[in-house]
C-alpha cells in the first residue's frame, strides 16, 4: 500500500518515511559482516569476506578494507561498486584537506563530507541512494582514536564498538554484553573474532574468510596493519579454546 | 597588465620575533600613497583570533580584502567543525590562497603570521607577495628588512623574555629612525601567548 511512494527517493511517503533510503539500508543486511572495536590504544576492524565461488581468483589485497589516508581507514558492507565511488570521494576529500592545510584531515570532518555526499542522493537528482554502510576508523591529534558508522541515509554516529552487515543484531548484542572500556588490542581482536564467528553463515570460521586491520600510533604517526592469515588462524584457535571452556564451572 | 600593480610597495615596516611562549609583532602606523600620508595611526596587525596575529604590508585594498577573506573562512571553519585551525594550518591555508591568486589576480600583501597553539607552542610564519612560506624565528617585511635583519641576527636568541624581546624591538625602531629615509614616528606592538593577544607599549 506504500508502493505508490516507493519509487522516487525525492518523495516522502504519507507516513513521513523515505522508502528508498530504508530499502538501501536493507540491502546492506545481506552483505558480509563488518565489525569495529575501539581499544585502549588502537582500533580493531574486521570483516567477513564473501567467497561465492572457488573459481574466484585469490584477492591481491584486502577485500573489504580500504585505506582512505595514512590516518584513516574503512570497512565496507554493501554494494562494492557503490562503495568504490564513495571511497574515491573520501580519498579525494582527504587529500584536498592536506593540499590546503598541510595537516591530516580530522576524522569526523572526513566522515561528514562523505555523508553529505550520500545525503544528496536522498534528496535531489532522482538517483537511488548508495547501497553501502561504512565503519570509519581513524586517529587525529584533536580527538584521538575514533570509530564512526555511516549508512545510506547520510547519517553517521560515533561508536565504541559496533557492527554492520549480515546478522549485525546478533553481533551488536554480543558487543553489548562483552565490550568493556580500555580493552587491549589483543582482547579487542578476540572480541571481534567472536562477533564474526557468531554472525557468519558457515559453521566453521576460517582465517581465509576473515580480514583484520589494526590501527595504532607511534607518537604522531598512525600505523595501519592488515593482520596476516597465519596470525588470524592463531587467534581463531585461541578464541575457540576459550569458548569451548566458557560453560565450565 | 596593470602597471600600477606591478610596482611592489615596500614602505610598510612589519617585524616579528619568537620568544619563550609568545610571539611579539610590531608595525609602523603610517598609511600613505606616493607623497601623501593618510594616517599615522593605522593598525596593520590584525587579530585573526585570540591566538593569532596577522601582520600585513602593502596597499590596503589588498591587505584588507585578503585578511577579511581569511578571517571569515576561519570563523566558518570554527563554526562547522567545532575547533580552531592551528597556526600551522592557517599559514598553509593562506599560502594556498595566495598561490592560487598569484596567476589570476594577485594580492599584493606580505604577511607575518604569529600564533600560539597549546600543542605546538609559539610559531611564526613568513609569507611574501609571491606566496613563499617559511617558518622562522624572526622576520621583517619591506625596505626595513635591509636594516633590521642584521639587528635580529645579532640580538635574537632562543627563549627571550617579553622584556628582552621588547628591547630588541626598541633597537629595531632606533635603527630605522637613524638610517631609514622614510620617517615612521609611530609603532604598534602586540604580543600573543597562551593567555591571548595584548597590546604593548614601546
Amino acid at each position: 500500500m506504500a508502493r505508490r511512494y516507493d519509487s522516487s527517493t525525492t518523495t516522502f511517503s504519507p507516513d513521513g518515511r523515505l522508502h528508498q533510503v530504508e530499502y538501501a539500508i536493507e540491502a546492506i543486511n545481506n552483505a558480509g559482516t563488518a565489525v569495529g572495536i575501539l581499544a585502549k590504544d588502537g582500533i580493531v576492524l574486521a570483516g567477513e569476506k564473501n567467497k561465492p565461488s572457488n573459481l574466484l581468483a585469490p584477492s591481491k589485497g584486502p577485500e573489504k578494507m580500504y585505506k582512505i589516508d595514512d590516518h584513516l581507514t574503512t570497512v565496507v558492507a554493501g554494494l562494492t561498486a557503490d562503495a568504490n565511488i564513495l571511497i574515491n570521494n573520501a580519498r579525494i576529500n582527504a587529500q584536498r584537506y592536506i593540499y590546503t592545510y598541510q595537516e591530516p584531515m580530522p576524522v569526523e570532518q572526513l566522515v561528514e563530507k562523505v555523508c553529505n555526499y550520500k545525503q544528496a542522493y536522498t534528496q535531489y537528482g532522482g538517483l537511488r541512494p548508495f547501497g553501502v554502510s561504512f565503519l570509519f576508523a581513524g586517529w587525529d591529534e584533536y580527538h584521538g582514536y575514533q570509530l564512526y558508522m555511516s549508512d545510506p541515509s547520510g547519517n553517521y554516529s560515533g561508536w565504541k564498538a559496533t557492527c554492520i552487515g549480515q546478522n549485525n543484531q546478533a553481533g551488536k548484542n554480543l558487543l553489548k554484553n562483552d565490550y568493556e572500556e580500555n580493552l587491549t588490542i589483543d582482547a579487542a581482536m578476540k572480541l571481534a573474532v567472536k562477533v564474526l564467528v557468531k554472525s557468519m553463515d558457515a559453521t566453521t570460521a576460517s582465517a581465509d574468510k576473515l580480514e583484520f586491520c589494526i590501527m595504532t600510533t607511534d607518537g604522531d604517526k598512525v600505523i595501519q596493519r592488515i593482520v596476516p592469515e597465519a596470525d588470524v588462524t592463531k587467534i581463531l584457535e585461541e578464541v575457540a579454546l576459550e569458548t569451548a571452556s566458557e560453560g565450565d564451572m | 597588465e596593470n602597471s600600477k600593480r606591478a610596482i611592489i610597495q615596500k614602505m610598510d615596516t612589519i617585524l616579528a620575533l619568537k620568544g619563550d611562549g609568545f610571539v611579539m609583532m610590531a608595525a609602523d602606523c603610517s598609511s600613505a600613497r606616493s607623497i601623501l600620508v593618510f594616517s599615522q595611526t593605522q593598525d596593520k596587525i590584525k587579530v585573526l583570533d585570540d591566538s593569532k596575529l596577522l601582520g600585513q604590508s602593502g596597499p590596503q585594498c589588498d591587505t584588507a580584502n585578503f585578511s577579511e577573506y581569511i578571517q571569515k573562512n576561519m570563523t566558518l571553519y570554527e563554526l562547522n567543525n567545532n575547533m580552531k585551525l592551528s597556526t600551522h594550518a592557517t599559514a598553509h591555508y593562506m599560502r594556498r590562497e595566495l598561490a592560487t591568486a598569484l596567476r589570476k589576480g594577485p594580492y599584493q600583501t606580505n604577511i607575518l603570521l604569529g600564533g600560539y597553539d597549546e600543542k605546538a607552542g609559539e610559531s611564526l610564519y613568513f609569507i611574501d607577495v609571491y606566496s613563499a612560506l617559511v617558518k622562522v624565528n624572526f622576520g621583517v617585511h619591506g625596505h626595513a628588512s635591509n636594516f633590521l635583519l642584521s639587528v635580529f641576527d645579532r640580538e635574537w636568541k632562543e627563549g627571550l623574555s617579553v622584556d628582552q624581546a621588547l628591547d630588541v624591538v626598541r633597537k629595531c625602531v632606533a635603527e630605522l629612525r637613524t638610517r631609514f629615509l622614510i620617517a615612521q614616528p609611530n609603532f604598534i606592538i602586540k604580543v600573543v601567548d597562551a593567555n591571548g593577544v595584548r597590546l604593548v607599549e614601546l
